[in-house]
């Protein structure tokens, strides 16, 4: 029998019974709809982290203060002392290092803001001149820190456009103004773009010299991290190493596994938190795909009704020359009809649920073809799975058996 | 001398049921040739529409041998079986076994899908049939929308379609008014005048006086087997000159 009959006669049979046929298909749309709803969710967020981290730049290598062992006892990791200016000094200049392009070393901490009335409570990190190149940073006007100003321990600031908004309102170009930290007069020279990403924690800080963050606003004389710039993307691990012997050295410690400092790449954040981000996914990839099932098997359920039903219209047809395919492919097409339609359906009713979750979270909103192709032939596959045993059941029966049934 | 075109020897059927064995053929031994007009008459019970099921190949034996234009039909797969009754037999059913929410024309061109006729011979020639059974302005009714007698030439039309040599027709006339009764029975006699070989199950012996050789079957066995001395002839109308 040609396919175009079958389709027209599957789908004339299945209108006959709408509200049956609307409720087999009920489950495939809801099993389709929250795979591409749930997936795509996971696929933006996974999207925004990398962005986010990308936007950071992907030559960068971040050096954090470890824990320093003392016998038995380990401090807790990124609250010591033991990376200093000194430190940050010797990469720029050891001749060892033959892969790093800029140093960029780092001191932040949180500090009480005020301007004028308003006042906010932000990261307050002492940088170089380095750092603007070495953490992509732009400025929407104004000028970023200078050598000299960190020379000369100036009390000039950068703002990011959160902590701008936050003291000076909306639109405001604060610069040239005055702002307090901790206590000291501030002049603003800068102020830097967004860095986007649903994050807003790059936005919210104020970039004040490297000197006056150490010694007139916290006194300290260690650094928080040391940011480097590779050379080359292909050159990381190179650096990680030249950098972290460098520093093992300089340390006086002799086996790596006790090193109180730790190296990053860009990739090991990233690979960090996309792993998170994929295990996520992957569950709720797994809650979807049981809803999948579970609506197949309402699709069996209902197939196997209909064999039921229709026995003597099966006998008739085996009477009147119907071949086991012929039996199979009837059935089979009305059981992909209904998973295929619930599919489409699902599809848009998944876009849609994803549509309103980016909106409402301002993330991207990006439905990978891969993610509808695959529900759109998984859709149909569930159809064949499910639809097998009911249309083998039929095509079995006897003729003249199936044509006595009442 | 005529072609042998149904030909049983020693046929038993047996039904098993738990553990109750019900004989309902035993041992019956017939030939039919081409281009007879066969009543097989008996009372409910008899195992007449056993026996023409096994002939029209919906059913196996249980013993025997039947042999269908010669070849043994117990050795052919249940698709070689699905072939003989789409191109040779044509069935006519008492309860018409009509597809429902389908059209006349749809459910004459039935048994076409089922013999892969290209699409555009399909509908001119279930057209034709339905007016040949005088259903020409019935051609998309729906069967609940046809009387009784309409939805049986329906069937026949159906019967009809793949040039069949065999019609079976099991009781035809059991639920159709008497006048539209003898409208089917003569499209039968027109059908065998042309050569095709007809075997109607009845039990009434004025549909049965129409053949022109007469079964009696009783508790699975053949009791009698004899040409109708008076047959009775219909005149046959004009319009079912075109079969």
């Amino acid at each position: 029998m040609r396919l175009s009959k079958l389709i027209i006669g599957g789908a004339k049979n299945l209108f006959v019974n709408k509200l049956r046929t609307g409720l087999a298909m009920l489950g495939i749309v809801i099993g389709i709809g929250s795979v591409i709803a749930l997936v795509s969710m996971g696929e933006a967020s996974k999207a925004a982290v990398q962005t986010q981290i990308q936007s950071i730049g992907s030559n960068l290598l971040t050096i954090s203060p470890g824990s320093q062992s003392s016998g038995m006892v380990r401090g807790a990791m990124g609250g010591a002392t033991t990376l200093t200016n000194d430190d940050a000094e010797a990469i720029m200049t050891d001749s060892s290092i033959t892969t790093v392009a800029n140093v960029s070393p780092e001191y932040s901490s949180r500090a009480q803001v005020i301007a004028g009335k308003n006042n906010t409570n932000t990261q307050v990190v002492g940088v170089t001149p380095a750092y603007e190149e070495v953490r992509k940073i732009e400025l929407s006007s104004g000028t970023f820190i200078t050598e000299q100003e960190v020379n000369a321990m100036s009390k000039v600031a950068i703002l990011g456009p959160t902590v701008a908004e936050d003291l000076f309102g909306e639109g405001v170009n604060p610069v040239g103004q005055t702002i307090r930290i901790a206590s000291k007069n501030f002049q603003i020279i800068g102020v830097t773009k967004s860095k986007g990403g649903s994050s807003t924690n790059n936005d919210d800080r104020i970039f004040v010299p490297l000197t006056t963050a150490q010694k007139q606003l916290f006194g300290v004389k260690y650094l928080s991290s040391i940011a480097l710039e590779a050379k080359s993307e292909n050159v990381m691990t190179k650096a990680q190493n030249q950098v972290g012997y460098l520093l093992l050295e300089r340390h006086g410690i002799s086996e790596v596994s006790s090193a109180d400092f730790r190296i990053m790449s860009q990739s090991d954040i990233l690979e960090a938190a996309s792993s998170v981000t994929g295990t996520f996914t992957t569950l709720l990839a797994g809650i979807a795909a049981i809803s999948l099932v579970v609506g197949g098997i309402g699709i069996m359920n209902i197939m196997l009704m209909s064999v039921t039903e229709r026995t003597r219209e099966i006998g008739l047809r085996k009477a009147l020359g119907a071949k086991k395919k012929d039996i199979i492919s009837q059935f089979l097409i009305e059981s992909i009809i209904l998973t295929f339609v619930g599919g489409v359906i699902g599809i848009m009713v998944g876009v849609a649920g994803f549509y309103v979750y980016s909106v409402i979270n301002e993330s991207t909103f990006v439905v990978t073809t891969v993610s509808a192709l695959l529900a759109f032939g998984v859709s149909a596959l569930i159809g064949v799975v499910f639809g097998w045993y009911p249309a083998r059941k039929a095509a079995n029966l006897q003729p003249i058996e199936a044509l006595r049934y009442e | 001398m005529k072609k042998t075109s149904i030909e049983i020897s020693h046929l038993c059927k047996t039904y098993q049921t738990a553990d109750i064995e019900t004989k309902v053929l035993i041992d019956i031994s017939l030939k039919i040739e081409e281009g007879e007009y066969v009543a097989i008459m008996g009372p409910s019970g008899s195992g007449k529409s056993t026996l023409m099921h096994i002939l029209g190949a919906l059913d196996l034996p249980t013993s025997g041998k039947y042999l269908l234009d010669g070849q043994d039909v117990s050795l052919l797969s249940d698709d070689q079986l699905a072939e003989i009754r789409n191109k040779k037999i044509g069935f006519v059913f008492q309860a018409y076994n009509l597809l429902a929410r389908t059209s006349a024309l749809d459910n004459v061109m039935l048994p076409m899908n089922y013999a892969d006729v290209p699409d555009e011979e399909q509908k001119p020639r279930a057209e034709k049939l339905l007016e040949v059974v005088d259903l020409a302005n019935r051609t998309h009714h729906t069967p609940n929308k046809l009387s009784g007698g309409q939805q049986q030439r329906v069937a026949i039309a159906r019967a009809l379609v793949m040039s069949p040599t065999i019609i079976l027709a099991d009781e035809p006339t059991g639920n159709i008014a008497s006048d539209q009764a003898e409208e089917v029975m003569a499209i039968f006699q027109k059908l065998n005048d042309r050569g095709s070989t007809i075997i109607i199950i009845t039990h009434e012996p004025d549909i049965a006086v129409h053949a022109k050789r007469t079964i009696h079957l009783k508790d699975g066995v053949i009791i009698s087997d004899e040409k109708n001395k008076k047959r009775h002839l219909i005149k046959i109308k004009d319009k079912y000159e075109a079969i």
